[in-house]
């Protein structure tokens, strides 16, 4: 929970998130149109989608099974029986002049998500309800002066909004959230979670109170599209609404805007259009009824989900909390890290593909799936490690090889000549030679001076290239240094 | 409960239709002569019976996810006042 230290004294805050992710299916929720991302204006548009008079709507299959398997994914209750409804408002982009979505019967009923926190722990958030809507269309408003352009090829394509309870108690939490989300749907295939593309938008409801006092009136703040925006605008939001109070204002409830540029909200214009979305069911679609047996089959069908993979890797693998959710974040890195550790060392591999490869990556702005260098190859490398062919200072240089190469750990290591010098004599000679060079050192040492011990390391790790055999190294040093 | 002038006029703004004082004049009692008459269903005793959606016994017909519709833009556009490359462009709605 975050504290706000206010002029009059400590605040805290309480969120609700509302998440609109487009669900990944070939056509829209209604219509045969495709629902892809990126096509010309207007091309991907049916008599459907864009409400030409006498249009009926024919309900996806597959976009109902992507909601039911999003709802089983969140333990979430699944009402057999659901209805769509109608929320009407007048919009440009919206063609019929009302939203089919859903009111008082939603697909999915009440769930919880296990998020985890930077610190390490873990909060639950419960979901209130997840249900089926069409996207609206999309409005060009800076490509002319007096006009504004209107693309309908995302209207009709289908989203699932998900709406969480008011359990979120600091801007932390709520990025959690919506991480674990975009996680559990990429896992479960639902959702691409690609915020740029905006399959993944949410609604924040924001209000401030006296630390466990009654929730004070809410602001909802529309169509924040990162989660570094969704931090933005809870600590913003939080800040204005303490400041309003304490300046002997109130806070009225009302829909504002991120302003991305200012980085602050601001209430929308249009006050005149305060919600009044007049919902009734839609009489064009029949309740959607489910069978007990198909809901049971999506079930069966569900992957290893992240919260299972977790407690698994812990458990097999000896991992902690943290390495275990950086691997678990995507499906792709755990798949990764399974590959990498079959037969091997479990933490050394978590350490190399973490703290290495996946900050290598993340240098360059890239992920798993664009890795230059496979499972096996950072194997094999971790392979050089454990049997004492390089040290593990050794095998960060030629880390940075394969990196930039693209060559393989072994040839990397034969063609710079990059082996541990593990031969007892050829050490011995290394030791001696620095010995020969430092010989008043050697006196000091012999005198008592035992902090010196570190320095011979030091000379003789350099006279051998980096390339001795650390522990061989100790040991025979020792022998030779002993008076 | 009769409907106001106030309501009508609410109405009619989200239902984007203007109503001129003369037409509202004669709108309100038409509505209220109307909402009387269904007005009668509420003497009926409804307690326990589930509210009815539709009025076919009928269950929602799905289908399977496949495109074969759209790449109709020409059609699509056909009848927009005012259009250009590609898009329906109408008088600038700015939030």
């Amino acid at each position: 929970m975050a504290i706000y230290e206010g002029r009059t004294g400590d605040w805290g805050i309480v969120v609700g998130l509302e998440v609109h992710a487009q669900i990944t299916s070939a056509s829209k929720l209604f219509s045969g149109s495709s629902a892809a991302f990126g096509a010309e204006a207007n091309t991907q548009v049916s008599m459907v989608d864009s409400a030409m008079p006498g249009m009926l709507p024919v309900c996806n299959a597959y976009c109902i099974e992507q909601a039911l398997r999003t709802g089983l994914a969140l333990g979430a209750q699944i009402n057999l029986r659901s209805v769509f409804a109608r929320k009407n408002y007048f919009y440009a982009d919206l063609p019929q002049g009302y939203q089919i979505s859903q009111y008082d019967q939603p697909i999915v009923g009440e769930g919880a998500i296990e998020v985890d926190l930077p610190d390490g722990s873990t909060k639950t958030i419960r979901i209130e309800r997840l249900h089926v809507e069409q996207d609206a269309g999309k409005s060009l408003h800076d490509q002319h002066p007096t006009k504004t352009y209107i693309d309908l090829n995302r209207s009709g394509v289908a989203l699932m909004e998900i709406v969480s309870k008011p359990d979120i108690r600091s801007p932390e939490e709520a990025a959690a959230y919506v991480k674990k989300l975009r996680t559990i749907l990429r896992y479960v295939g639902t959702c691409d979670g690609n915020m740029e593309e905006g399959s993944m938008r949410c609604d924040i409801n924001v209000s401030v109170r006296r630390p466990d006092a009654e929730f004070g009136t809410r602001c909802e703040i529309k169509n924040v599209n990162s989660v570094r925006h969704v931090f933005q605008v809870i600590e913003f939001e939080a800040r204005r609404q303490i400041a309003l109070i304490e300046d002997g204002g109130e806070v009225v409830q009302e829909t504002r805007l991120w302003d991305t540029k200012k980085g602050e909200t601001r209430a929308m214009r249009s006050k005149e259009n305060a919600h009044d979305y007049r919902y009734f069911p839609d009489p064009d679609l029949p309740p959607l009824m489910l069978s007990e047996g198909f809901v049971e089959n999506i079930r069966k069908s569900l992957p290893e989900l992240p919260d299972a993979k977790k407690q698994r890797f812990m458990a097999d693998y000896g991992l902690s909390a943290y390495d275990a959710t950086i691997l678990i974040s995507e499906q792709a890195r755990a798949d990764f890290y399974e590959e990498l550790a079959k037969g091997r060392d479990f933490k050394l591999c978590a350490n190399w593909f973490i703290t290495e490869l996946l900050g290598a990556l993340n240098k360059s702005g890239k992920d798993i799936g664009d890795s230059p260098i496979s499972a096996d190859q950072l194997g094999d490398l971790v392979d050089l490690m454990s049997n004492d062919t390089i040290s593990g200072r050794i095998a960060k240089d030629v880390f940075a090889l394969m990196l930039e190469t693209g060559k393989t750990a072994g040839v990397i290591v034969e063609e710079k000549g990059l082996r541990q010098v593990t031969d007892t004599g050829a050490l011995e000679a290394v030791i001696d030679e620095v010995m020969a060079q430092q010989a008043d050192k050697v006196a000091e040492y012999r005198s008592g001076k035992d902090k010196l011990f570190g320095f011979f390391v030091g000379q003789v790790m350099k006279a051998s290239g980096g390339k001795a055999n650390p522990g061989m190294l100790n040991d025979l040093l020792k022998k030779k240094l002993a008076p | 409960m009769p409907l106001d002038h106030e309501t009508v006029t609410r109405i009619a703004r989200l239902a984007r239709i203007r109503l001129t004082q003369e037409v509202q004049e004669k709108t309100l009692p038409g509505l209220n002569s109307i909402l009387g008459f269904v007005e009668q269903l509420s003497s009926i005793n409804t307690e326990g019976v589930e509210p009815m959606v539709s009025a076919s016994a009928t269950t929602l017909r799905l289908r399977e996810d496949r495109v074969d519709d759209g790449h109709c833009r020409d059609a699509v556009l056909a009848n927009a006042p005012e259009s250009f490359a590609g898009f329906f462009v109408v008088p600038k709605v700015v939030e």
